[in-house]
C-alpha cells in the first residue's frame, strides 16, 4: 500500500527537507496505541537525526474516541499559532488526562487564548482540515491507528521501535 | 477456496441481522451492496476493520451503498459488539449452519471463521469487485471506495 497524498503546506513536519527518509504517521490523539507510539517516534528521531523527517496527520476514529476530533482540531488551531508540536506532544504525553478542559489548559500554557480555541472548536473551523487528513489516509490504505508510512510505503509490521528502525534503516540505505 | 468471479451474480442468502430479524441480499437490489466478511467480533485492536468502516460510512452512503458486515458470531454477540463500538451498519450472523454464506463466497477459513473478504455488488446484484486480505491484515476502505466510484462512473473522487 502506498501513500497517495504528497506532503503539502497543510502538513506538520519535523526535520530536514533533505532527509533521506520521511516517516508519516496517521494517528488519533485518544488512541492508546498512538499514545504508546509517541515515545517510539521520539526515539526514532533521536536515533536517525537529520536523516529522518517526521509528519503527523490526523486520523480520528470519532465513534470510538469522542475526544479525538476536538484534540485534532486543537492541534490544528495551535498550528496557526506556530505551536502544533507543543500541542501534539502535550496531548500525547498526558493522554490519560485528555478532555476539552485539558486542551484549553494546554492552549493557555502555550500562550494561546483558550477562548479563541473554544470558538474554533465550536465553529468547526478546523473540521475540514482534519477530514481531509482522514480521507487522504483512507485513500492511502490507512486501516487503523497508528498507521505509519516510510518513504510512502505502508509499514504493516508492529509499530514498535525495533521494526520501525529496521524499516527506516533499510529505506535510508535504499 | 476461490472467490466467486467478478461479473457473476452474487449468490443470494438470508441471514439473521438481529435475534429476530433477517436480511436477504436480493431484497437490497436497486442499490450497491458492500459485503465485508471478517473473522470475529471483539478483535483487540483499536481502529479495527469494522470501526474504520463505521467512520467511512458517510462516504459509502454518498454512493447509496449498503454495507453489511458478516462473521460467524451469533446475533446476540453482534448486538453487543455493535452497541459497544457504536456501529451504524448491520452485522449479519453466519452462525447456523456455521459459515454457510462465507463458504458460498469462498470466504471461509478452515480454522472456523470468515476470511477478510470484501465484495462490491452493483444494484443489479452482480459482483463487480472483490478482494481477500490475509487474516492478519485489515484491508482498509480504499479498494471499496474505488470500486464504488467505478460503479458511479466517476473518474476521481473529491475527498
Amino acid at each position: 500500500m502506498r501513500l497517495k497524498v504528497a506532503l503539502s503546506e497543510q502538513d506538520h513536519v519535523q526535520g530536514s527537507d533533505n532527509a533521506k527518509v520521511t516517516l508519516v504517521e496517521y494517528g488519533d490523539y485518544e488512541c492508546p496505541h498512538c499514545g504508546r507510539a509517541h515515545p517510539v517516534v521520539k526515539r526514532l528521531q533521536k536515533q536517525f537525526g537529520d536523516s529522518l523527517r517526521f509528519v503527523f496527520r490526523n486520523f480520528p476514529l470519532n465513534e470510538m474516541h469522542p475526544l479525538a476530533e476536538p484534540a485534532a482540531e486543537a492541534a490544528e488551531f495551535a498550528a496557526t499559532h506556530g505551536k502544533f508540536w507543543e500541542m501534539h506532544d502535550g496531548i500525547f504525553e498526558h493522554q490519560s488526562q485528555l478532555s476539552v478542559e485539558f486542551l484549553s489548559g494546554l492552549a493557555k500554557k502555550n500562550g494561546m487564548d483558550p477562548q479563541a480555541l473554544a470558538d474554533a472548536l465550536g465553529s468547526g473551523a478546523f473540521e475540514e482540515h482534519v477530514k481531509q487528513d482522514f480521507m487522504g489516509g483512507v485513500r492511502s490504505g490507512v486501516n487503523g491507528t497508528p498507521t505509519f508510512f516510510i518513504n510512502g510505503q505502508r509499514h504493516d509490521a508492529a509499530p514498535d521501535f525495533e521494526s520501525l528502525s529496521e524499516a527506516i534503516e533499510a529505506a535510508r540505505k535504499g | 477456496m476461490a472467490l466467486p468471479a467478478v461479473g457473476a451474480p452474487a449468490p443470494d442468502f438470508t441471514l439473521p441481522v438481529t435475534p429476530d430479524q433477517t436480511v436477504t441480499l436480493s431484497e437490497l437490489k436497486g442499490r450497491p451492496v458492500i459485503l465485508a466478511f471478517y473473522p470475529a467480533d471483539w478483535s483487540p485492536v483499536c481502529g479495527d476493520q469494522m470501526a474504520l468502516y463505521n467512520e467511512v460510512l458517510p462516504e459509502f452512503h454518498k454512493h447509496h451503498a449498503e454495507l453489511l458486515g458478516i462473521s460467524v458470531d451469533g446475533a446476540w454477540c453482534h448486538a453487543a459488539f455493535a452497541k459497544d463500538r457504536k456501529l451504524h451498519f448491520p452485522l449479519l450472523a453466519d452462525f447456523e449452519p456455521k459459515g454457510a454464506v462465507s463458504k458460498l463466497y469462498g470466504a471461509y477459513h478452515s480454522a472456523g471463521f470468515s476470511e477478510r473478504a470484501l465484495f462490491v455488488i452493483d444494484k443489479e446484484g452482480v459482483i463487480r469487485w472483490s478482494y481477500c486480505s490475509p487474516v492478519g491484515v485489515n484491508p482498509g476502505a480504499d479498494g471499496i471506495l474505488e470500486a464504488l466510484e467505478k460503479l458511479s462512473g466517476e473518474g476521481t473522487h473529491a475527498a
